[in-house]
């Protein structure tokens, strides 16, 4: 058919040859399948580390936040690396469903379920730790702006932790609905050739009754489309109101206007490393290697090294400058050489070698398209943004303006505990959904496969090539 | 007299199923319903279907959003309790307006966004414990299913269908 066509020269996108009702079997399969001895290790291993996490909250919550490593010179430490680690991680989902569907990108429906699963599991993670950082965690609810009696009056408007609040829960929500609407024909599928009563309760009750009507598919694909239009300029919006909770404050090495768009680029470059890395073992355990291609994999790469060059480019930038303001103390920012040569040096570079020079292996064809490469290189970019925002906070914060402030800052089996249980939070939720939601846009992947399927591709060239 | 009749021409391929849904239209009968596993692009032109207006909704929500967060902001830092926050001016909206960019940013795209899928959800009857309204399981799967409505032509339509490669043809008594 003329209406698919698509250059010979592009790749496919779905390999084998793949009818309709084979997709459907292959998403189906880990759901309608009993999971195995690996995926209950992996669970249960997600799982202690959750409960430690739990329960190192429970203690910081009882306790107070004293028995944190912070102190009243370096107030945010941890925590807030954290947050902002889980919230740059929680970028590539949204990027992928909504920048890539403007694009018209095809190889996005692929990876898009995973990457937004990630990202609502991420966003969930990343609040917990201004919450927990309130130390009366119960008290959440002032950052409302709701009418009170309490004397806090209302919300600062001004402040950028309230542009925060509403920029991450309307990032969380927006996402959220933006992922369960992609799910719901999905979700049919699967109620439809659901054989257990329960199951097909659940899915039922899931799948809001979609009964994929002309007019349903209409609305869908102008819903997606419109969704996509406002959650562009969302994600772009939310790491940029991050970077603000720093640039709008006056410590030099955080008052930097270059901020917004190197903490985009920064949310960026992370989230596309943790999609590599969980994709890279769900692809496997899955069985999902036809759907997820060394090609997807080569096309996340060059996101990372764009993203990453724009970053790099920035601590290249924000080190020159304090260099050359000749200012004593713009010597102590986490891009100097005073924090290369001081007690944090090894921070410093850890983010050179993790961020930075590590990647750049991403420009050679062969490791670019290798899945093993490209999974050790994803590992290296999130040890690496980890201590970006290590940096950022901790190096910054422990020479302050007065010199017999200076002080360091030493992480407490507290800080890593709760750290350690949102990884583990994190996993939990995502071996969950491995298991009980179809990991690809079924529906979307379909739609495709006669213009970027390997076998309808070999029909059309006449040829059997590969 | 039989309205009630219909009949669901069953296929397995989303331009068999073009093809068929031209030749209907073309013998101008009237196709009540079709049911696919996944978006078939122009079929909704080829069935003459309204375009959505969704997005002109979304507009409108968004600039509501955009209303309220003009407002919100107004009342709660100008109007009912000014305070000097870093000597940021607030004595007309207007003067600390910049600082509010990124709430008003954020409920334009709050509302937009939520409320076209309210929207969304309510004109296409989708909520939870709502019944699936497809007539074949398989249309979910790999099935693609027209349902024609029979008006005493029952024999001459299904001839029509035979014709259309459809895999499996069933009349059906609505109630």
């Amino acid at each position: 058919m003329s209406s698919h066509y698509e250059a010979p020269i592009r790749e496919p996108l779905v390999l084998g040859e793949k009818s309709y009702h084979d997709i459907t079997m292959d998403i189906v399969k880990p759901i309608e399948g009993k999971a195995n001895k690996n995926w209950y290790i992996a669970f249960g291993i997600a799982l202690v580390a959750f409960m430690w996490g739990v329960g190192c909250i429970l203690y910081t919550i009882g306790t107070g936040i004293g028995v944190w490593g912070l102190n009243k010179n370096i107030g945010w430490a941890w925590d807030i690396t954290n947050f902002v680690w889980w919230v740059g991680i929680g970028h590539a989902g949204t990027l992928i469903s909504a920048v890539l569907l403007l694009f018209r990108q095809k190889w996005r429906m692929a990876i898009n379920r995973s990457a937004e699963a990630m990202t609502i599991f991420a966003v969930f993670q990343a609040g917990l730790f201004p919450l927990i950082h309130m130390g009366r965690p119960w008290n959440g609810y002032w950052v409302l702006p709701i009418p009170n009696q309490f004397g806090s009056l209302w919300v600062n408007f001004n402040s950028p932790l309230l542009w925060d609040v509403f920029a991450i829960s309307t990032y969380l929500s927006v996402s959220l609905v933006f992922w369960w609407t992609g799910l719901l024909p999905d979700f049919a599928m699967i109620r439809d050739r659901a054989v257990k009563p329960f199951q097909k309760k659940i899915y039922a009750l899931l799948s809001f009754g979609w009964s994929g009507r002309a007019k349903d598919w209409q609305r869908f694909e102008e819903v997606s489309l419109v969704l996509a239009g406002l959650a562009t300029p969302l994600v772009l919006s939310v790491h940029t109101i991050v970077s603000m909770d720093f640039a709008t404050s006056i410590n030099p090495g955080w008052h930097s206007t270059i901020f917004p768009p190197y903490f985009v680029a920064g949310a960026i470059f992370s989230g596309f490393a943790m999609v590599q890395t969980l994709l890279g073992i769900m692809r496997k355990v899955s069985n999902l290697e036809n759907y997820i291609t060394r090609l997807h994999v080569e096309y996340m790469n060059i996101v990372i090294i764009v993203t990453g060059g724009i970053v790099a480019v920035a601590y290249a930038s924000e080190f020159f400058i304090a260099w050359y303001t000749g200012s004593p103390y713009e010597n102590y920012t986490y891009m100097s050489v005073g924090a290369a040569t001081g007690p944090y040096g090894w921070a410093f570079w850890s983010l050179i070698l993790f961020n930075i020079a590590i990647p750049q292996l991403l420009w050679i064809t062969k490791v670019r398209r290798s899945f093993i490469w490209s999974f050790i290189i994803s590992i290296a970019i999130n040890i690496g943004m980890w201590f970006e925002r290590f940096d950022i906070i901790a190096i910054v914060l422990s020479k302050g303006h007065l010199p017999s402030t200076w002080t360091r800052f030493e992480p407490t089996f507290v800080d890593v505990g709760v750290f350690v249980g949102t990884i583990g939070f994190f996993f939990v939720l995502f071996l969950l959904y491995a298991r009980t939601f179809p990991v690809i846009a079924q529906a979307e992947v379909k739609t495709i496969m006669k213009s970027s399927g390997q076998h309808y591709k070999q029909l059309r060239d006449g040829k059997n090539e590969h | 007299m039989s309205t009630n009749k219909v009949i669901h021409a069953l296929y397995n391929d989303d331009d068999v199923l073009m093809d068929a849904v031209k030749t209907v239209k073309e013998s101008n009968h009237h196709i009540e319903e079709v049911f696919t596993p996944f978006p078939v692009h122009g079929l909704d032109k080829l069935l003459g279907l309204p375009h959505t207006r969704l997005a002109i909704c979304a507009f409108l929500y968004g600039l509501c959003g955009l209303a309220f967060a003009t407002w919100m902001t107004n009342y709660m830092m100008i109007e009912d309790w000014p305070q000097d926050i870093g000597g940021k001016p607030n004595f007309a909206w207007i003067y600390n307006m910049p600082a509010f960019v990124p709430i008003m940013f954020e409920l334009t795209v709050f509302f937009a966004a939520h409320l076209m899928v309210i929207t969304f959800y309510m004109r296409s009857r989708l909520w939870p414990f709502k019944e699936a309204e497809n007539p074949d399981p398989r249309t979910t799967d790999d099935i693609f299913l027209m349902e024609v409505s029979v008006d005493d032509n029952e024999e001459e339509l299904t001839a029509l269908l035979n014709t259309t490669n459809a895999v499996e043809i069933k009349v059906i008594e609505k109630h």
